[in-house]
């Protein structure tokens, strides 16, 4: 009942007063947990993905340094897809169990899944093996199929996507954690971190047809960020992304990166599928919107081989 | 026999089967197996003739069994088998209610010329080699329709208040999900079919079954001569006229002892209230039976009312209306043929043994499958399309070609559908994103399942769409997606004959290996 009480706030607050002041209130909830960290990024090659993420995340602390005992957690993978886990369209459910299982372990009092899918929902999340293996590991799976799970938020930091639709998980979890599978993409050449977000949001099409990139690079200044973002390159799309035509057009690389700074993430994703990040245009628009750095060079990356 | 039973038995089955039927159709999360409807299906008469017509294998001749169970015990597929058959048993029922114990249904002399014309008429239209009239008036497709575009409707928006209230419990084993969304002119025929069938039964029992029905008048002429019959023995009745008050066929001319068997359905209600054990169900004995009554020629006002109503419904529709523009595209899209759901091989095909039950429809998870208003012509009006401004078919879904009971749509296993084309790519470029504006958008090829649609180098750093027709399926993902509005700048062209795609290319990527980090 506590997420309906925040809405009902939130419109009393009124809406015009700008999603700062009206979400105000929920900022000691989801502040910030990251202050542990001492890598800025890790990188995990070698491995299985539920045992790199193991690896990985012990670099970062734990996941106690980012989920309190509990906390709401919302583990938003890509699932967009009514394709089954090998055509590596979709985030690997393997991971997302891991990812899970170790909320709960931490404590979390709710850990919830969710996409808005592309393909139909119920298929994609059950044929991409997300749902059993969400479930199995006690998540919550939670449907994003109907406009009424959005509301609508400011962006103040947009250039154009100054208003968009929210699913309400993102908004009332404390801590949301990013799980995108890193995929060639036919429109923006690169999905990974920041274009996953885009599954966050109830009207798309509104990207689409208003500056594609500047709208991923808008919507990375949205004040609800990934707490965390793990990027599956197990299986990596190299060609026909975002859902593929066949098996033979991803290869296994094995590979995850685990960054609370989207954009780094992103830049160093891009070069795991040979592209320099200055191609994919919202790479560059989201430096200059301040999201994190592009610099990856300068920092403190711990790279891990098994 | 004089079993009350037998009436029992009857109620039984027809409960079981309707249940079974509508289900079928609400049934939007595919929770029921396949196999329980299967054979209900299969036992649906004019579905069952019309995929007989088209594939010959006994395995769709569920209208033998028809044929045979009406030669044996006579209309019993209208008591037990025929969902609107029971639907009208029940709003009959609650008419009766309505008039407490003053109901009575009494004798009523047939209306033989109405019966007979409207069933020479369909069979004419049908050897003329159109479905328009059966796929009309068949009972089966008319409570199929009534209950994908009128009952599912409500099921959803109850399913959806309860899942609203259960998401505040965060619960979401019920979830929202989306209406079917039907063009308007879709709503006439059925709401005037089941408003005509609901208020004929409602006042006078099974009046359409015994009058519009063709399919009734049709297994009547063989019930004439069926083995098992009612009968009334002329030495125990003493007249009283029970068992013609509660026969809602009207067809107990007790003065006379004599039964209509063509309008009779077997329904055994007249077994169980006669106080004098004078009325059976047996084998026929030949003796000097009474034939039955001359053709009734007052034909009342609903006789025209009927016609006038058949005349009127073409007239009645319109074209469906485009979406409001917000940020307009210039050059409309020329669409040559509407495109038929996969399995139905070509329009003519498809057109000539789709009766319009809107199974598929409601089977559709992706909800693209729509009814036709004019776009196959007036003849196939209710038939479903494809409607890509609703929704895509997905690349890995069967479930149309599955549950098609008339073999309009024929099986498809899924590798076989996946190279069916059932129309074709077309890319209008003054009307794209990337042109118009200069920025990327590339919807079109994300959600293409077989790279049809490439994204190709422009100008810079942008990407546009590029067609290939050959691995094209005609799905409608990129119409669906494509985000310009009116005209859309992609769209599906149906094919009027379904053809092969191309397999999308297969080759080895070139790169296999990752060792090092590249960062």
């Amino acid at each position: 009942m506590k997420r309906r009480d925040f809405f009902i706030k939130s419109v009393g607050a009124g809406l015009a007063a700008g999603a700062a002041f009206s979400m105000g209130g929920y900022n000691k909830l989801w502040a910030s947990p990251a202050s542990a960290t001492t890598y800025d990024m890790v990188a995990i090659m070698g491995g299985e993905p539920d045992a790199m993420f193991d690896k990985g995340i012990s670099a970062l602390g734990g996941i106690t340094n980012f989920v309190k005992k509990g906390q709401t957690v919302v583990i938003k993978p890509n699932i967009g897809w009514d394709k089954t886990p090998e055509m590596a369209a979709n985030t690997n459910p393997l991971l997302i169990k891991r990812i899970v299982e170790h909320c709960i372990r931490a404590g979390a009092g709710k850990v919830y899944v969710f996409d808005h899918t592309i393909s139909n929902w119920v298929k994609s999340y059950k044929n991409s093996g997300i749902e059993k293996a969400a479930k199995d590991a006690g998540a919550k799976i939670v449907p994003a199929n109907t406009e009424n799970y959005y509301h609508e938020v400011t962006i103040p930091g947009a250039s154009i996507l100054k208003k968009a639709k929210v699913h309400e998980l993102i908004l009332e979890s404390d801590v949301f954690i990013n799980v995108p599978v890193l995929k060639h993409h036919s429109s923006t050449k690169m999905t990974a971190t920041m274009k996953n977000l885009m599954g966050n949001v109830w009207d798309r099409g509104f990207w689409h047809s208003n500056n594609l990139h500047q709208c991923i690079a808008d919507y990375a200044t949205f004040e609800k960020k990934p707490t965390l973002n793990i990027i599956d390159c197990y299986r990596v799309m190299m060609r026909h992304g975002p859902q593929g035509t066949s098996v033979s057009d991803s290869m296994v690389m094995k590979a995850q990166i685990i960054s609370t700074d989207m954009l780094a993430a992103d830049t160093a994703a891009a070069s795991m599928i040979k592209m320099s990040p200055e191609q994919i245009d919202y790479i560059p628009l989201a430096n200059e919107k301040g999201i994190g750095r592009m610099d990856i060079e300068n920092l403190n990356i711990h790279r891990i081989k098994m | 026999m004089r079993s009350s039973a037998l009436r029992k038995v009857r109620i039984i089955l027809a409960v079981l089967v309707f249940v079974i039927i509508t289900l079928s159709f609400i049934d939007f999360r595919q929770i029921i197996p396949d196999k329980w409807f299967n054979i209900v299906l299969f036992l649906q008469f004019v579905p069952s003739v019309l995929d007989f017509m088209n594939i010959q294998v006994l395995a769709s001749a569920g209208f033998v069994f028809v044929l045979v169970l009406t030669i044996l015990t006579g209309r019993s597929y209208c008591s037990v088998l025929c969902p609107l058959g029971i639907y009208q048993d029940i709003i009959s029922r609650v008419g009766g209610r309505f008039k407490g114990k003053f109901r009575r249904f009494g004798y009523g002399k047939p209306y033989n010329i109405l019966r007979y014309v409207i069933l020479a008429l369909t069979l004419i239209v049908m050897l003329a080699g159109s479905v328009f009239l059966i796929s009309l008036l068949d009972p089966y497709s008319i409570f199929g329709r009534s209950a994908t575009y009128l009952l599912q409707p409500v099921v959803i928006m109850g399913n959806n208040l309860i899942a609203a209230v259960s998401a505040l419990f965060d619960n979401y084993t019920i979830f929202k999900v989306d209406f079917i969304k039907i063009p308007f002119a879709a709503f006439i025929i059925p709401v005037l079919l089941l408003g005509l069938v609901s208020y004929m039964s409602f006042t006078r029992g099974r009046l359409y079954c015994n009058t519009v029905c063709p399919l009734g008048t049709f297994l009547g002429f063989i019930s004439r001569l069926s083995v098992l019959r009612i009968r009334i023995d002329e030495e125990s009745c003493t007249h009283c006229g029970l068992c013609a008050a509660k026969c809602k066929a009207s067809c107990i001319d007790f003065k006379n002892e004599n039964v209509d068997l063509s309008r009779c359905v077997t329904c055994f209600n007249c077994l169980t209230v006669c106080n004098d054990k004078a009325i059976s169900y047996g084998l026929w004995k030949i003796g000097p039976g009474k034939t039955d009554t001359e053709p009734d020629q007052d034909k009342r006002g609903f006789i025209t009312g009927i016609l006038a109503l058949l005349a009127f419904i073409p007239r009645t529709l319109k074209a469906q209306d485009t979406p409001v523009p917000k940020k307009e595209s210039t050059v409309p899209e020329n669409r040559t043929s509407p495109a038929c759901p996969p399995g139905g091989i070509s329009i003519e095909h498809f057109n000539n043994y789709c009766t319009a039950c809107s199974l598929c429809v409601s089977a559709c998870p992706n909800n693209v499958i729509i009814p036709s208003v004019n776009e196959y012509g007036i003849a196939g009006i209710m038939q479903p399309r494809m409607d890509y401004h609703k929704g895509f078919c997905n690349y890995e879904c069967i479930r149309c070609t599955e549950v098609c009971p008339s073999g309009a749509l024929l099986p498809l296993a899924l590798e076989a559908k996946k190279l069916t084309q059932i129309g074709k790519v077309n890319f209008i470029k003054e009307n794209c994103i990337v042109e118009t504006e200069r920025t990327d958008c590339g919807a079109c090829s994300e959600n293409c399942p077989t790279k049809a649609v490439q994204m190709v180098p422009y100008i810079g750093n942008l990407v546009i769409p590029e067609i290939n027709n050959e691995i094209c399926v005609g799905c409608g993902a990129c119409e669906y997606a494509c985000p310009t509005k009116p005209y859309k700048a992609i769209f599906v062209d149906g094919n009027p004959v379904h053809q092969d795609a191309k397999k999308p290319e297969e080759k080895e990527l070139e790169v296999q290996e990752m060792e090092e980090f590249p960062f």
